[in-house]
């Protein structure tokens, strides 16, 4: 009888990484599985789904979703939110679009409008870090303040005079192929976030604060500055899909992005990633974010109301919890309280 | 007389209270000077009608909030129902007494859904109600179709309601004191209701007292959508003309409410007339633009700031308490002859 | 019937979803004429009324009829269903733009791919679209709130305000340009524009807005909502603060939600158009473009069935008709 006892007791111990590594092994398993699966099912619903300009397609309104969750990730691994992102889109799309209708050239605008976003990013931080405010409510505070700060900036206008050149790097392809430019850049930055996260000591360090905060801090983490620096990042990377959002829809309006953070945070709960923190990856995110895409996009082509596309996506959400959640307890063999 | 820790949060719900009214005050007589029609009683009773029904939701909402917890899905819960009582008046399925008590309970079915998924499958209240945020507005946007219920559509009885009054005092406004009064005495006087406290400021010493944390975080999931649906009951007797879509964003009014009323977002402290009281605030900031002609483009903005220095005040406020609290119960300890605390 | 309306939904999906698997794969000829409408926002009931409309003209046509759009009215939200369109190669989208140059591009490429596009209701941006189908005269709309303030208002004098939609859409900014433009003509000297607030469609901010009209210009005699959740939202108030007599109010809206209004005198004359014959001549119009009777350019005409002839305008638009301007004798023959 004491075999099982020490077996428990150890798994106990090496319990949560063990645990975590093949749940989260397993939760990227079943991601690719979903995908494969909506993609058939996808194809049976309707003729057109499984064609390159049908995937170009889903892929390039899918990728302002993908680029914010990629910061949103860290952010809340390292046991944080950034309620923001849709409204530092907003008001990068209202500057951006104040001051080209200004006469300002792109090549100044849209670095003034990412330095922008990264201030934004920089406010959060410094809230959430030196005054040691929640960042539920800080980031509350400042969608509104943004979204509000957009509107007396741009005010009722709508911004559609930008060139052609500006307009195909949203909407258009790399030339040649059907992949949408904006594909580019999420690759560029996944790649780079994803090395940076699981690869190196910075990532570890997301982790560490993430899992316990304070034990981060006594082992030298720089926890302020971390955080900060994460915030930062959120915010330029939000003004970046405002820029891009901008330039698909060829339109710069003070209320571009609206429920876009509804959609990231979707996206990065769904990806696996513990919203309390401290654990998740960044492939999950990439998956979830193709897979929430597909979905829709094979749900709308079955003509699929969208009020069911609503409820299908919340049920989705609730289910990412639940299924791990009920596989733990599976196996702990029902568990101890 | 060592301050015990233990009444702090009694002592910063206060605090927050008396400086929301005094700066509901500063901020009336600014708007006054520039407006007086401001405060006229007529003015006064309308904006203290449309914040009645945010600061119903807003009590469920607070008591949410003090076990650590958030409850994201409340406007869908007030559109669902609001659509559904309407609906069922319009087919003359249910007279206006049992259709108001169906509302109440379809909130009070809706928030028992959210309590179940946050204790029995221990979803994160975070996920779990932004889960059904989707489903229930999904589902409103099923029940409606592309239909809208109308005013004529509506019994009279119904619409009345935004309109009856006691004492030249609007009826939503007795209804929102009675509920805060209710709730605050629940959750200040009564066993049950002290352990909402507990479990938010301390869970794992309230499960060593015995406190069976999960049924109390269960409990106010089910009063967070009572309140829910009530506000849904009234939201449709005040706007008349209802579709699938009513109340959608209202969770942000709901949750600045709550903040800027002094409920801690980490549980524990804070007190659900404050809750009460930063509705009514917020609305009188509302009204107060629109009559100093300030460019309704800034109400977001300014929102945004209040939100951020209302919580900002708080944490400076408990550091400031907790220093002399801890400050007093040192010097209280070196004096020559003191006993234990 | 809760129950029931669930019952058919599950039904409906249930089917759709047996037909989908079991048709899909061979499902390769479509319709000859299958267009989409693609409104501002589904759930609306002005929507669904023009789609009423173009159900009935799908009949009469045997062409295939369907709706599909997003839960909130921005551009962004209707791209991705422009592109589906696309992909599904429908003969024909009718568009309801509510973001008139965000949505230019896709439908550009609809267009290059041999679908039709027909703006109805809100005009996507020039070049975008095929044939624009203006539910009225924006000059006539403009005049006639106009002539309708100065109706309600005693002696045609006092101080009017309007209280629009959302600030950035594009008709009630163009109606209310007319309207300004109209209130500097001589016969309408006594009428002050005092104020225009929005209500962004939304319940909550209309009321506040037209509370707000109310507290700050309290010698307002007339309040011009052209939208129709606004006017609704200004009658409510009116009604619970007792202003209803001394306040006119007016505007547009539909005769189903402002019955009650118009017959206790709060409203006493408001205007809009048949939305169901918008629908229904939008779906012509898309017919004929799919045919080829038609290529959309200005100066062609043709006719439709209980409607007329109509006659393609500058910036191949055509007009639906005149505004029906609606009264306690006559609202109830609609029922919309």
């Amino acid at each position: 009888m004491s075999a099982p006892v020490t077996h428990q007791a150890r798994s106990a111990d090496a319990g949560p990484r063990r645990l975590e590594l093949s749940l989260l092994g397993r939760w990227e398993v079943l991601l690719g599985v979903v995908l494969l699966g909506l993609v058939i099912v996808g194809a049976r619903l309707s003729p057109v789904f499984a064609t390159a300009q049908n995937f170009s397609n889903l892929t390039a309104a899918a990728m302002e979703v993908g680029i914010m969750a990629l910061p949103m990730t860290l952010i809340i691994i390292a046991g944080e939110i950034d309620l923001s992102v849709e409204s530092t889109v907003g008001l990068s799309s209202a500057v951006l679009g104040w001051l080209w209708a200004a006469g300002v050239s792109l090549w100044l605008a849209v670095p003034a409008v990412l330095l922008l976003g990264a201030a934004g990013g920089l406010l959060n931080g410094l809230l959430v870090t030196r005054a040691g405010l929640p960042s539920l409510v800080v980031t509350l505070g400042t969608l509104a303040l943004l979204r509000g700060l957009a509107s007396v900036v741009l005010g009722p206008r709508a911004i559609s005079t930008f060139p052609t050149e500006f307009t195909a790097f949203g909407f258009g392809t790399l030339p040649g192929t059907p992949l949408p430019w904006s594909l580019l850049v999420f690759a560029l930055l996944g790649l780079v976030l994803g090395v940076l996260l699981h690869a190196t000591w910075l990532g570890r360090q997301v982790f560490a604060v993430g899992k316990n905060q304070s034990a981060a801090r006594y082992a030298g983490v720089r926890v302020r500055r971390l955080k900060t620096v994460l915030f930062v990042l959120s915010g330029t990377v939000a003004a970046l899909a405002g820029v891009i959002l901008t330039a698909r829809l060829s339109s710069a309006r003070a209320d571009a992005g609206q429920g876009l953070t509804l959609a990231v945070v979707t996206a990065v709960l769904l990806g696996g990633v513990d919203i309390f923190g401290g654990s998740g990856t960044l492939l999950g995110v990439v998956l979830a974010v193709f897979a929430l895409a597909m979905l829709q996009n094979a749900l709308r082509l079955a003509d699929v109301s969208t009020q069911l596309q609503s409820i299908a996506v919340g049920l989705l959400l609730i289910g990412s919890v639940v299924v791990p959640n009920v596989v733990i307890r599976f196996r702990r063999g029902g568990g101890t309280r | 007389m060592t301050t015990s820790l233990r009444s702090l949060p009694t002592l910063l719900a206060r605090q927050r209270e008396w400086s929301l009214l005094g700066l509901m005050l500063v901020l009336s007589l600014a708007v006054w000077l520039k407006a007086p029609q401001f405060l006229s009683p007529a003015n006064l009773s309308q904006v203290a009608i449309l914040a009645a029904i945010i600061a119903v939701a807003a009590v469920g909402e607070a008591l949410v909030v003090l076990t650590r917890n958030v409850d994201l899905s409340v406007d869908a819960t007030i559109g669902l129902v609001a659509y559904a009582v309407a609906d069922l008046l319009k087919l003359h399925t249910l007279d206006v007494p049992a259709a108001i008590v169906f509302g109440i309970g379809l909130g009070l079915l809706l928030g028992i859904v959210n309590g179940a998924l946050v204790t029995l499958c221990r979803v994160p209240s975070i996920v779990a109600t932004l889960g059904t945020l989707s489903v229930y507005r999904g589902c409103a946007y099923l029940l409606a179709g592309g239909s809208q219920i109308s005013l004529s559509d509506l019994p009279p009885a119904y619409v009345a309601l935004a309109r009856a009054g006691l004492l030249g005092v609007p009826l939503y406004v007795l209804l929102a004191a009675a509920v805060t009064l209710v709730a605050g005495l629940w959750v200040g006087r009564t066993r049950f209701g002290r352990q909402v406290y507990a479990v938010g400021s301390n869970p794992e010493a309230a499960a060593v007292l015995g406190i069976r944390s999960r049924l109390v975080v269960f409990v106010v999931f089910g009063i967070s959508g009572t309140l829910a649906g009530l506000a849904g009951v009234l939201w449709g007797a005040k706007y008349g003309t209802i579709t699938a879509a009513a109340a959608d964003g209202a969770v942000l009014q709901v949750v600045a409410a709550v903040v800027v009323g002094g409920v801690n977002i980490f549980g524990g402290s804070g007190s659900v007339v404050g809750a009460a009281l930063g509705a009514l605030f917020l609305g009188l900031i509302a009204n107060g633009l629109v009559l100093v002609r300030l460019s309704q483009f800034w109400l977001q903005a300014i929102y945004g700031a209040v939100i951020l220095v209302a919580v900002a005040a708080d944490a400076v406020i408990v550091r400031r308490m907790l220093r002399a609290a801890s400050e007093r119960r040192r010097a209280a300890q070196s004096a020559p002859g003191a006993g234990r605390a | 019937m809760l129950t029931r309306r669930y019952l058919h939904v599950g039904l409906a999906l249930a089917m759709a979803a047996s037909v989908g698997l079991l048709g899909a794969p061979g499902a390769s000829a479509q319709a000859s004429l299958n267009v989409a409408f693609l409104p501002k926002q589904v759930n609306n009931p002005y929507f669904d009324t023009a789609a009423q409309g173009g159900m009935k003209a799908a009949g009469e046509l045997g062409g295939q009829f369907k709706q599909v759009g997003p839960s909130e009215a921005t551009g962004a939200a209707q791209v991705p269903f422009i592109q589906d369109l696309t992909t599904q190669k429908v003969s024909a989208i009718a568009v309801s733009a509510a973001d008139p140059d965000a949505i230019a591009p896709s439908l550009k490429a609809a267009r290059a791919a041999g679908i039709k596009v027909v703006g109805y209701d809100s005009s996507p941006a020039q070049g975008a679209y095929d044939v624009f189908v203006n539910q009225a005269d924006t000059q006539g709309i403009g005049q006639s709130l106009v002539q309708m303030a100065c109706d309600e208002a005693p002696t045609c004098s006092g101080d009017i305000a309007i209280l629009s939609a959302t600030s950035t859409a594009t008709n009630q900014n163009a109606w209310i340009d007319v309207m300004k433009q109209t209130l500097q003509q001589s016969q309408y000297s006594g009428l002050h524009l005092v104020d225009v607030v929005y209500g962004n469609d939304d319940d909550q901010t209309s009321q506040q807005q037209a509370q707000g009209l109310l507290q700050s210009h309290p010698g307002l005699q007339v309040i011009v909502s052209p939208t129709t959740v606004g006017i609704a939202a200004a009658a409510k108030v009116l009604e619970d603060t007792g202003s209803a007599g001394s306040v006119q109010l007016t505007g547009l809206g539909t005769p189903n939600s402002l019955r009650a209004y118009v017959k206790d005198g709060t409203i006493k004359e408001f205007a809009l158009w048949n939305v169901q014959n918008l629908g229904y001549l939008t779906y012509y119009v898309a017919a004929k473009l799919v045919s080829g009777d038609i290529k959309g350019t200005p100066g062609e005409s043709f006719s439709v069935p209980t409607l007329g002839d109509y006659t393609i305008g500058d910036n191949s638009t055509i007009v639906l008709g005149p505004p029906q301007v609606f009264t306690a004798d006559n609202i109830d023959q609609f029922n919309f």
